[in-house]
């Protein structure tokens, strides 16, 4: 069937079976390959994308579901080719990975969590990132990438309103 | 020993500093190379067709319903498969236990794949697979490892006629005489459970053969040595006609992505029906058939010792159910021989390795390929040695440690143990976080109400990868070749790319090459590129397993690099009229020692090596391109007619100290405090190791509590998913303090040792004795990992109320 | 893990919905997905149609409707974890659901979902029928309304029938001194419960307990609520001894399930501990409470 996703800003026309989930359709269709099948049952969580701003599995959400939606996934969170955004540099700088599989995922766990959540403390990013599993780090520079990245969000000079 | 053998000495202006890892900018932004990613014009998908039974003879196969789904091009089974390719490698001698991608004739656990469907896409081959409709009949079968030693136990493969693949015992020194003098014994069984380190990407490959070049082309998500060979044979394809592609990154495997059945059957459909194939296994599919089971493993120990406690000697029979076929698995029975004493002076041991088949998936190989049960075995041994004698569990170890001064030492069975300062570490560790504290902590948690234990584990990382355990278990085979290599070429621009030659899942191995590269030609490691050769281009590697990368790899980027500054050093000497001994490199340069403005720049020697051959030395090759093998330090043995071999190279070591609460009214273990001091030599990278460390203990804490592939009375799987199959979350693991120790090897290129199993090898151990100490006020000891929490609490229940 | 093939609808309006369910036998409704998808990528479940309900706006709510709250039924779970009148009026079921899977589910998942999926581990069961919530469905053009504790009959097995749709849950809000506790364990947080138990108190002046509900969740194929030591506990001072005797009691009744994860045994026994410390919790939050 034919139908329209908004996805990183841009609409697109998709015409999939209607069984395509999410992710499938945005890997196979839309050749957006940072969303990653782990388990494929919405556990592992490295399928994570935005969907409205939230955090959310999308290889629970079959992709007609997801018309009328704004799906943000990696690629819509990454400022530009080659330029990294502070979430991301703070990963980098903890090396809060290392195989790369579930990144994807963590680094918009920590974009959903940080958009609400300037400040967060050491439990609240755990839990933030508690449905995403990760099998190489231990889970420990990633939290620190996140409060990194968090401390380094909160010192940028934000603009007043006049 | 090594005739040309270099050491760097610090301070070092790259290694060891706190740099970034170079790889995590792609992965950040989603621009990984996975498996999944690549997308092949004309590409078609597998599914599979799997065993519902534990054992069963397959009597029929019924492809026309699946070969009528629309999109469905093929459907293959076993008997086509296996009369075009040669079966699967094995390590041991077991001709008649076969290993095929696809069953033939017999089915020998449930989730054993036996058809293949080939279609447009994965959902239609799904489709299709459902379509295709077997006949079997079930077979007797057995599941249990002790079981499967009875007489009249199934027999997992007829012809073999036993379900035993490996008992072979080894006795180093005087066992029975060390016995009999020591005025103490003490026996434990203690059990491995079924689990592994199950990365969150299972094995995918696409394969696409070329007719025209008659190579087939290889991607996968792969960590294993001689893939490309292991391809060959079996597809019956000279070595030159595959071409792995390297630079695909691998989601994880710690051990595990062996996935030499998934690729024979793409590479077999490709060649078969002309266009690329892909097989990415979905979870159901790894879980129950693909390489996602490790060790399973019962261990009988017997020790002999003195009233203060000092080991004499161990008898230990490890037996391990090692499913239904003989991939490498039983190998895992080898790899612990080269530490069977972990870090303590035991003068002799007797160690029975038995491998057995069941009617269980196959065993893969497991991060640190068998050494994380032993160390499990040995520690728990300790502990209940210490509590016997009524001794501190801290001060037992202490008595049986190797000491700094006795270094390097020789254990009873052959290995080496290179360097290493055990006591320091555990100083340290303690130092930072007092034993007194801990133990007024565990009593303070036991006073309000609950089971409270501190648990201790001090493991060693065997690392470099003398896999010379294959003999050991194999004496057909005579291999002593543990090779790595690095290929440096600058090019005319005077930039300089490195080669490594395989694989990587997370390590880091573009880093490791680029730093030892930058250290030893003193330029920025970021501005030298690496680059993944395919395998045709490639120069040897043995892959990243027995932690070896940082040893092996790390010393042919060491070598390379060290060849290059000396060919680049001669040119300038050469050109600058001067003898070889007043040349001095720094920085890329070369100056004269007696004038120092007398130089040449790196760009001059640059320009001379690509355009200058009137300037070059004579004799000596144009351009600027080296290369270097390296073998394995210290490698190069095979195993004495007594049994004896010398075994990885270096050790590293890990002290863990932990403290565990126990809600005794639910069993649910929590871990209150996590320290773990840990000395790998030189680090190259410290956030590399850190991470390393950190991923290990997750991964123990894993086993010992969480992870177990689960089998009914039927043979079935109960843990087929995610939803049973129980991974730590970031809630799961606790905040580790790592507290630094170095003890650099003398036999490196940097003091390095390896640290790519760090915290697997100790932590199930730390967290077992943990809990240990906290039931022992009610007397249970539990022995058998994971120690599931309802498990616990019917334990605490049953005790209380006796 | 591909599911099956179906085809998919997305009705304007609940009685649209109900048609097309009426349509096809095997035709489901889907709002969250975060427990009927996975069982569709396992080919568990095999809709023909799913008929896609979580856009119809009547069916997303959280209204106070003055002696109760009545939620739609495909409110996000996170709306209710969010709302301040769910946190004012309805003090356990705040307190369940963020036991409720993870973060990234509770985004996706419903409450009329969960409920009407009927898992014998889930939260919101365990507090609709602790809470004798109302259950509302639409069935052939009428809306009838059906009690928490006539509507599970087995695990995930409901008595809303073939071609209905749930459309809202209705929980009575009590008043007075009241208190509430949820406890539940697991192997890890976010795990489906291996024991849970919930309870709500209201006690009166003397501090004596004038009424409670004590609901148990992951021991019997689908929750329940201890009737007989509701009752030996009313107009008591809720005394440890009093408690553990009276759960003990109650539970002795029940039939535990057993599995990969618990015994029988354990969840009996857990079942206490847990029913008693979600007792002491309430009894303290209510005293808290003015």
């Amino acid at each position: 069937m034919r139908i329209k996703l908004n996805v990183n800003g841009k609409e697109h026309e998709v015409d999939v079976e209607p069984r395509t989930t999410l992710l499938d359709c945005l890997r196979d269709v839309l050749n957006l390959k940072g969303a990653h099948a782990g388990c494929e049952h919405g556990v592992c969580g490295a399928c994570t994308v935005l969907y409205d701003g939230v955090a959310v599995r999308s290889c629970l959400i079959f992709a007609p579901q997801a018309e009328g939606s704004a799906i943000t996934t990696i690629e819509g969170v990454t400022p530009a080719p080659g330029e990294l955004s502070p979430v991301q540099d703070a990963f980098c700088e903890t090396h809060g990975l290392q195989c790369g599989y579930c990144t994807p995922a963590m680094v918009l766990a920590a974009h959903s969590l940080l958009a609400g959540n300037p400040e967060p403390t050491r439990e609240e990013i755990v839990e933030a990132i508690s449905g995403n599993i990760c099998r190489c780090t231990g889970y420990a520079q990633i939290v620190e990438a996140i409060a990194l990245a968090a401390e380094r969000m909160r010192g940028v000079n934000r603009p007043t309103e006049l | 020993m090594r005739q040309d053998s270099k050491q760097a000495s610090k301070p070092f202006r790259f290694v060891s500093t706190d740099r970034r890892v170079r790889e995590d900018r792609r992965f950040v932004a989603g621009k990984g190379n996975f498996v999944a990613d690549i997308d092949l014009p004309n590409m078609k998908h597998v599914a599979l067709v799997t065993c519902p039974y534990p054992a069963a003879r397959i009597k029929s196969i019924d492809k026309s319903a699946a070969l009528a789904v629309p999109g469905v091009h093929y459907v293959l089974d076993g008997h086509e498969l296996a009369g075009a390719t040669e079966p699967l490698m094995t390590g041991l001698e077991t001709p008649n236990v076969p290993r095929r991608p696809l069953a033939v004739d017999v089915a020998r656990y449930a989730g054993e794949w036996v058809v293949a469907v080939v279609a447009d896409t994965r959902a239609l081959a799904e489709d299709a697979a459902e379509q295709v409709k077997i006949e079997y009949e079930r077979l007797p079968y057995v599941l249990d490892a002790e079981k499967a030693l009875e007489k009249d136990a199934a027999l997992v493969h007829e012809a073999h006629g036993t379900n035993v693949l490996l008992d072979k015992t080894f006795v180093w020194g005087e066992v029975d005489k060390d016995f009999a003098d020591s005025p103490r014994h003490l026996s434990l069984r203690v059990k491995w459970g079924r689990s592994s380190t199950v990365p969150i990407e299972t094995f995918g490959v696409v394969a696409n053969w070329d007719p025209w070049r008659e190579v087939l082309d290889v991607w996968a998500s792969i960590q294993m040595p001689r893939y490309n060979e292991q391809i060959s044979n079996a597809l019956r394809l000279p070595g030159t006609g595959v071409r792995v592609h390297y630079d695909v990154d691998v989601g994880g495997s710690y051990g595990v992505k062996r996935g030499i059945k998934n690729t024979i059957l793409v590479g077999y459909l490709t060649r078969r029906l002309g266009f690329p194939v892909r097989l990415i296994e979905d979870r159901l599919e790894n879980m129950r058939g693909g390489d996602a089971h490790g060790p399973e493993r019962v261990f009988d120990v017997e020790v002999a010792f003195n009233d203060e406690g000092i080991i004499r000697s161990m008898k230990m029979r490890a037996l391990d159910n090692v499913g239904a076929y003989a991939g490498r698995s039983p190998f895992q029975l080898g790899k612990p021989i080269g530490a069977i004493v972990g870090p303590y002076k035991i003068k002799s041991v007797q160690y029975r390795a038995m491998a057995v088949t069941t009617n269980k998936t196959t065993q893969e190989a497991v991060r640190a390929f068998g050494q994380g049960p032993t160390n499990f075995a040995i520690e728990r041994t300790m502990d209940e040695v210490a509590n016997a004698l009524g001794i501190d569990r801290l001060e037992i170890r202490r008595r049986n440690l190797v000491r700094h001064e006795d270094f390097p030492y020789e254990i009873p069975s052959g290995s080496v143990y290179d360097s290493g300062n055990y006591e320091a570490v555990i100083d340290k560790v303690l130092a930072h976080t007092s034993y007194e504290d801990l133990k007024a902590r565990r009593d303070a948690l036991r006073a309000e109400g609950k089971l409270a234990g501190i648990g201790i584990a001090a493991c060693l990382e065997p690392s470099g990868g003398n896999a010379t355990f294959e003999a050991m278990l194999n004496p057909k085979i005579n291999t002593s070749t543990f090779m790595d290599s690095c290929r440096i070429h600058v090019d005319a621009n005077g930039t300089i790319t490195a080669t490594m030659h395989t694989t990587s899942s997370g390590q880091g191995h573009e880093t490791l090459v680029g730093t030892v590269v930058g250290e030893v030609l003193g330029l920025d490691p970021d501005r030298i590129r690496i680059t993944r050769p395919d395998s045709l281009n490639s120069l040897p590697s043995g892959t990243p397993v027995g932690s070896r990368m940082a040893i092996v790899l790390g010393g042919a980027a060491f070598h390379a690099a060290h060849k290059l500054k000396d060919k680049v050093t001669a040119i300038a000497a050469h050109d600058l009229g001067i003898p070889l001994e007043r040349a001095v490199y720094a920085n890329g340069s070369v100056h004269d020692r007696d004038a120092p403005d007398n130089k040449r720049s790196w760009a001059d020697i640059v320009w001379i090596a690509h355009r200058n051959y009137h300037r070059m030395p004579p004799g000596m090759e144009p351009g600027l391109a080296v290369s270097h093998i390296e073998q394995v330090p210290g490698g190069g043995n095979l195993p004495t007619p007594d049994q004896r071999v010398k075994m990885y190279p270096c050790f590293s070591f890990e002290f863990h100290l932990i403290l565990v609460s126990i809600d005794p009214d639910l069993g649910a273990p929590q871990i209150e405090c996590y320290r773990i001091g840990h000395d790998c030599g030189t680090v190259i990278n410290p956030k590399i190791v850190r991470g390393m460390t950190m991923g290990g203990i997750a991964h123990g804490i894993g086993a010992a509590l969480y992870e177990e592939f689960a089998y009914d009375d039927e043979g079935q799987l109960m843990a087929q998913s995610f939803m049973d199959y129980l991974l730590p979350s970031a809630h799961e693991v606790p905040p580790v303090e790592i507290i630094h120790h170095e003890t650099p090897s003398p036999l490196t290129v940097l003091g390095q040792k390896g640290s790519g199993e760090s915290g697997y090898l100790g932590s199930a151990a730390a967290v077992a004795n943990a809990v240990n100490d906290a039931l022992r006020p009610l007397n249970i000891s539990v022995n058998t990992l994971p120690l599931k929490l309802a498990k616990l609490g019917d334990a605490i229940a049953e005790a209380r109320s006796r | 893990m591909k599911a099956a093939p179906f085809e998919y609808s997305r009705p304007a309006t609940v009685d649209e919905a109900c048609a097309l369910l009426a349509a096809d036998a095997n035709a489901r409704v889907i709002a969250g997905g975060q427990t009927l998808v996975p069982m569709m990528a396992m080919r568990l479940a095999r809709p023909t149609r799913l008929v896609d309900i979580a856009r119809i706006a009547d069916l997303s709510y959280i209204k106070d409707d003055g002696d109760g709250v009545a939620i739609g039924a495909a409110t996000r779970q996170c709306l209710a974890e969010r709302s301040a009148l769910v946190k004012a009026k309805l003090p356990l079921l705040a307190r369940a659901i963020p036991w409720i899977g993870h973060t990234a589910t509770r985004a996706r998942g419903t409450v009329g979902g969960s409920i009407a999926n009927g898992d014998p581990a889930a939260e919101l069961p365990l507090i609709a029928v602790t809470l004798a919530a109302t259950l509302s469905y639409r069935a052939d053009g009428a809306t009838e309304e059906m009690p928490a504790d006539e509507f599970y009959i087995g695990p995930t097995i409901t008595n809303l029938p073939a071609g209905g749709i749930l459309t809202a849950v209705r929980f009575p809000v009590w008043s007075g001194k009241v208190g509430t506790g949820f406890h539940e364990v697991n192997a890890r947080s976010s795990d489906f419960a291996f024991v849970s138990a919930a309870v709500q108190l209201a006690l009166a002046e003397d501090g004596s307990c004038e009424r409670i509900a004590i609901g148990i969740g992951a021991v019997t194929d689908f929750p329940v609520r201890l009737a007989s030591a509701e009752e030996a506990l009313t107009g008591t001072k809720l005394d440890e001894t009093a408690v553990r005797d009276a759960l003990h009691a109650a539970l002795a009744d029940l039939e535990p399930m057993e599995d990969l994860h618990a015994s029988a045994e354990y969840r009996r026994r857990t079942a206490l501990v847990l029913g008693a410390r979600a007792i002491a919790d309430a009894k303290a939050n209510a005293q808290g409470n003015a």
